[in-house]
């Protein structure tokens, strides 16, 4: 599709290489992913903004673009155009780095001009690699303790550690798992965004679980011990005499792991949902008559 | 402080082609760090990240460093608001969650 660099940088096809760097300047001063962390959309217009000036900074490129712009899709006169190329690599200021690299150019782009014009864009020795971003899917349970995991980033396997007490939402940084740096600098870094599924039993709000189970009357009326399932294991828990339905106990330390600080936990807050029983016997049936009269 | 784990001034602008009393106006604002041994100024790679975003947008966006110190700081509120959005987007989760599981 044919792309208006134009339109993009908001200026006249007249427009003086000043005006095209100011434009430029503008609303890369908008768009670029450092001022917008996180934000793909301001990413995308970023890269629509640096191939735009990438092309109309260069006046070979924008004779070419102005020249056969609109004709992109016709093959023989885009390979006369690449055969006659002629390889200019100082003439165009180079445009910010750090997110780039040749794939970040449109299909257009890469038609005309045979790829991304990695010459041209070399002021600078670029340093540092690209960071990379990926989300992982994990169970509360998967949270719960520190293990290891293998993921498959860009066809290369990295083995990272995700520690116990990870919450749903938080970035992790793998240094140096990013793009490979460049003229020897360091590799760009890993980000992981986690992605905790709800749990059926378990609740977690920051590091304490909640969670509700269900009492029999008589417990409820006389106390008695029961046992509880926690992410650790059963429990033995004891419950007071005529304890009331939605009542809630905290068992400290029972809840989920705190991030990096081995050894702590938080609470498990349980809310006794008390189920009064069916199909009664006919004993069942006189005595809870019994207990009724003796209400009064 | 292992040398390994820093750059000298002089080898990270010869590769970035700048100035060294760039490096220096941006250490007064105290956006980094210089540390210096035997004379020699080095920086410490893990503020590498920072100090090429400032090189950029010094450079190509044509923003002075008081500008950068500003958007730093404002990065910085982002960055914490966000971490606070997420926080609570979890707790709605719970209660969605919990309101969820209570209708059932």
């Amino acid at each position: 599709m044919f792309i208006d660099y134009y339109k993009i940088l908001g200026i006249a096809k007249t427009a003086t290489p000043d005006e095209i760097k100011k434009a430029y300047r503008k609303l890369a001063r908008k768009y670029h992913p450092d001022l917008n962390p996180g934000d793909n959309e301001a990413k995308q217009s970023f890269q629509k903004v640096n191939e735009a000036n990438e092309v109309l900074s260069d006046p070979e490129k924008r004779k070419k673009y102005d020249q056969h712009g609109k004709d992109w899709q016709h093959a023989d006169d885009i390979e006369n155009m690449q055969r006659n190329q002629n390889q200019s690599t100082n003439s165009s200021r180079q445009s910010y780095s750090g997110a780039q690299s040749g794939s970040d150019f449109s299909d257009f782009f890469e038609s005309m001009f045979g790829g991304s014009s990695s010459g041209g864009r070399s002021r600078q020795a670029k340093f540092r690699g690209q960071d990379y971003n990926a989300e992982l899917r994990i169970n509360l349970t998967d949270a719960y303790e520190t293990h290891k995991r293998t993921l498959t980033v860009n066809d290369k396997n990295i083995r990272i550690t995700i520690p116990a007490g990870v919450e749903n939402g938080q970035v992790i940084k793998i240094a140096g798992h990013g793009g490979a740096g460049i003229n020897g600098g360091p590799n760009g870094d890993l980000f992981i965004t986690f992605s905790i599924a709800n749990h059926q039993v378990f609740k977690r709000l920051a590091n304490d679980l909640y969670c509700t189970i269900d009492l029999d009357l008589y417990t409820a009326i006389l106390g008695g011990e029961i046992t509880i399932d926690t992410l650790k294991g059963k429990v033995k828990l004891n419950v007071k005499p005529e304890t009331q339905n939605g009542s809630i106990v905290k068992l400290k330390g029972k809840g989920f792991p705190v991030y990096k600080e081995e050894g702590r936990f938080g609470d498990l807050y349980i809310t006794y949902s008390i189920k009064t029983p069916t199909n009664l016997t006919e004993k069942q049936k006189e005595l809870f008559s019994e207990l009724s009269k003796l209400k009064s | 402080m292992h040398l390994e784990n820093l750059i000298s001034e002089n080898e990270f602008c010869a590769k970035h082609n700048i100035e060294i009393s760039f490096i220096r106006s941006i250490q007064e604002i105290g956006l980094i760090e210089i540390t210096t041994i035997e004379e020699t100024g080095y920086i410490h790679e893990n503020q590498l990240q920072e100090l090429e975003k400032i090189i950029c947008l010094y450079y190509e966006l044509d923003i002075n460093l008081e500008g950068i110190d500003t958007i730093f700081n404002l990065l910085q509120r982002i960055t914490q608001m966000q971490d606070e959005l997420t926080q609570l987007k979890n707790r709605l989760r719970f209660y969605e969650a919990k309101a969820k599981s209570g209708s059932n």
